[in-house]
């Protein structure tokens, strides 16, 4: 398939490799942002092609992941009431609240949908003016203009019955709490292409001057991972830390201007808390009082929700690239994509799920050859 | 009451785990699976069903029968490639065909909602027909109930079969042996993105239609050329990678695949990048997989190749006992991973 076979060639992949261990001569360690990044490196086995002294940890960057757990519950609050219709991306209907998720929601009879776009939920909510439909608007500056465009448009069309659930953070603000940790490890990023797509990437001059890390803008297939990291070995090696762009196909400098002014527009920064890692500030968005009365928040009066997490999860050192997910007591045991004690075991872009479902072969082959 | 009672003590799958059934408990995954290894085998405890295959083979009388039954809830009723008529009469007929039996007869379920329209009901009926005759196979009998408006989806279809086994091999996953190839019939995943295209309003530049076909005939003629087919499977609701990890489990076996082996065609495998899906899970209705040893394995090819879409069958993989019940796959760039089964349905990404 063209632009998707042409990053997946075994031929470039191995040279790639070779190239990156000739650059090596130190030990570093990289931290990839994205969770599609983090799926594709364990998926394809990425890191196992790198140099023993490459050690790669993985970033906050899974939507589904960072949602906090009161967030979760508030959802199910939402679409647990008779007179709502209750919209979401797919990944989100299983991951965990307090007490149950939106698939049991929708099993007890709750109107749960999965929806591709937010769009659709405006025109839903045309569709059934005797209901609330409510969007679940979750995720990083990729999906951010997409919602904005949803309450941009159910405003323009005067559309009162639709409203959205706000959990949206923001890239940069994580990155220099990742850096600014006393614990921090990580000496390069390999940032999210989508996200750079959208926002540019004009922002991470001043981080990778403040904290000298190289920054490497890049995508998602094995060649691209494989691309970004040579770049970002190549920099650290020559004692360089710069923005670089290796997704140049799909990323320009100045980002999607149209996007961001939209998003600019609908929404405002605000302190956010992260699921697991606690409250950033300036780290996400919600709406702009212009827009207030489309915060689905403040519409069913959603407030002094407080969730306790799991204290055997320790998702929060997963996401800051503390802890891998092996390292875990609960991982594979107690915690499972059936019975999931954190969020990224849930979504198929979280870390743990990702190392659950194609890194288990020392550990199943144990299990299968025992039983 | 006190039968009952004991009953909610003793329910295998336990009340905190899942006090309702959801939609992953028919997604064809794991949850799947557990319902029916921890609630319904057990409580219908016969060796036969412990046979854990696609239909069931019973000696009566002599004769080696074949029977199996399926229930068909699709929506949209009607879709690219096929409608719930046609998956109604493929899906038996290849039931039967996976235990190696000459489909001979279909009963068929009505649940009817109210309020259906007597047009599309006609339209179904058609295209049974129309696919019985293809299949060779004749409907004998047959039940029609209809429920309140609003209690159904338009129209839910049962169909059980009976096939006659003319052969004396055992059509199964313990039949399988290391050194055996795994062969697949064609190109994987039409059949889950063309609902989904339908039911979300996906549109892509092609109208990507269901594989939706009976594969009966391409079996009875491995059959009729003397192969020692060990194992048949067709590939349902979990796709590829559900079918190869159940035959891995139930035979104690390691399956490793080859990533660029299997057919995907370009407009499905865009499909997948777009919505996050790994089409090894997607849903197919006409594609199987076949285990022969290794030596008779080009032979089994080129009888493959010339069923409906045979250009795309191929040798996906081999058989060893290094690990039992695991499959492992090689990927495009050379590197080794786990195929795990998954809980449920897939779900769309965020982003």
């Amino acid at each position: 398939m063209k632009y998707v076979t042409e990053y997946r060639e075994p031929t470039a992949a191995a040279e790639y490799a070779a190239a990156i261990a000739r650059a090596t001569k130190n030990p570093w360690t990289l931290m990839e942002i994205c969770g599609g990044q983090t799926h594709s490196i364990v998926k394809y086995g990425i890191d196992e092609l790198l140099p023993k002294q490459i050690t790669l940890v993985h970033g906050p960057g899974c939507p589904v992941c960072v949602t906090p757990l009161e967030l979760i519950d508030k959802a199910i609050a939402i679409a647990s009431r008779p007179e709502v219709i209750f919209c979401s991306f797919g990944d989100m209907l299983r991951v965990p609240g307090s007490e149950k998720d939106l698939f049991q929601v929708k099993a007890s009879g709750g109107d749960v949908r999965i929806l591709y776009s937010p769009l659709d939920a405006v025109e839903i909510a045309k569709q059934n003016p005797e209901k609330e439909v409510v969007f679940f608007a979750v995720g990083f500056e990729t999906t951010a203009p997409a919602h904005a465009m949803s309450v941009f448009r159910a405003k323009q069309e005067g559309v009162q019955n639709f409203s959205i659930l706000v959990s949206h953070v923001l890239v940069p603000p994580a990155m220099e709490a990742i850096l600014s940790s006393p614990d921090a490890r990580v000496q390069g990023f390999l940032a999210a292409g989508h996200v750079c797509a959208i926002m540019g990437f004009e922002e991470y001059y001043p981080i990778a001057a403040k904290y000298h890390v190289p920054i490497i803008v890049t995508g998602f297939e094995p060649l691209d991972i494989l691309q970004g990291i040579l770049m970002c070995i190549t920099q650290l090696e020559d004692g360089r830390a710069e923005v670089e762009n290796q997704y140049t196909r799909s990323v320009r400098r100045e980002g999607n201007r149209t996007a961001q002014q939209l998003v600019r527009r609908v929404f405002k920064v605000v302190p956010r808390k992260w699921r697991g890692v606690g409250e950033i500030p300036a780290s996400g968005l919600g709406l702009a009082a212009e827009f207030s009365d489309y915060d689905a928040e403040t519409k069913f009066g959603l407030t002094g929700y407080t969730a306790e997490e799991s204290p055997e999860c320790i998702s929060g050192l997963v996401l800051q690239g503390l802890k891998k997910p092996a390292e875990c007591p609960a991982f594979g045991s107690s915690c499972t994509p059936e019975r999931p004690l954190g969020a990224p075991m849930v979504s198929g872009e979280g870390a743990c799920s990702a190392y659950y479902r194609y890194r288990r072969y020392e550990q199943q082959r144990a299990e299968k050859v025992k039983a | 009451m006190t039968a009952l009672k004991e009953f909610a003590l003793h329910c295998p799958i336990s009340i905190s785990d899942y006090p309702n059934v959801t939609l992953a408990h028919g997604g064809g995954g794991k949850l799947m699976h557990q319902l029916i290894e921890k609630m319904i085998v057990p409580a219908f405890d016969s060796p036969i069903a412990q046979q854990r295959h696609d239909g069931a083979v019973l000696s009566v009388s002599g004769a080696k029968l074949a029977f199996t039954t399926d229930s068909y809830v699709v929506r949209p009723l009607f879709f690219p490639g096929g409608d719930i008529g046609t998956l109604a009469i493929n899906g038996t007929v290849n039931d039967l065909a996976m235990c190696g039996a000459r489909p001979l007869y279909l009963s068929c379920g009505f649940i009817l909602e109210e309020g259906l329209p007597m047009e599309t009901l006609w339209r179904v009926v058609q295209s049974m027909k129309n696919s019985a005759a293809v299949a060779g196979v004749q409907l004998v009998t047959g039940d029609t109930k209809v429920v309140d408006k609003g209690k159904g989806d338009g129209i839910f279809i049962n169909t059980a079969g009976i096939g006659v086994i003319e052969h004396s091999l055992t059509i199964a996953p313990a039949s399988v042996r290391p050194g055996d190839a795994v062969l697949l019939s064609g190109d994987i995943g039409r059949h889950g993105i063309a609902i989904m295209a339908v039911r979300e309003n996906l549109e892509f530049e092609s109208v990507i239609e269901s594989d939706c076909a009976p594969v009966a005939s391409t079996v009875q003629k491995l059959l009729a050329a003397g192969l020692e087919v060990h194992c048949l499977r067709d590939l349902t609701r979990g796709g590829l990678g559900t079918t190869l990890i159940e035959i891995a489990e139930s035979s104690r076996l390691h399956i490793t695949m080859d990533e660029t082996r299997i057919a995907i065609r370009e407009d499905v495998n865009g499909a997948c990048e777009v919505l996050g899906f790994d089409p090894l899970y997607l849903a197919n209705e006409g594609r199987f997989v076949v285990f022969v040893p290794q030596e008779q394995a080009t032979a089994a090819l080129n009888i493959l190749a010339d069923a409906t879409d045979g250009e795309f069958a191929a040798q996906i993989g081999t058989v060893d006992d290094e690990v039992p019940g695991m499959v492992t796959l090689k990927s495009r760039i050379g590197t080794s991973r786990i195929v795990d089964m998954l809980s449920g349905e897939q779900l769309p990404r965020i982003c």
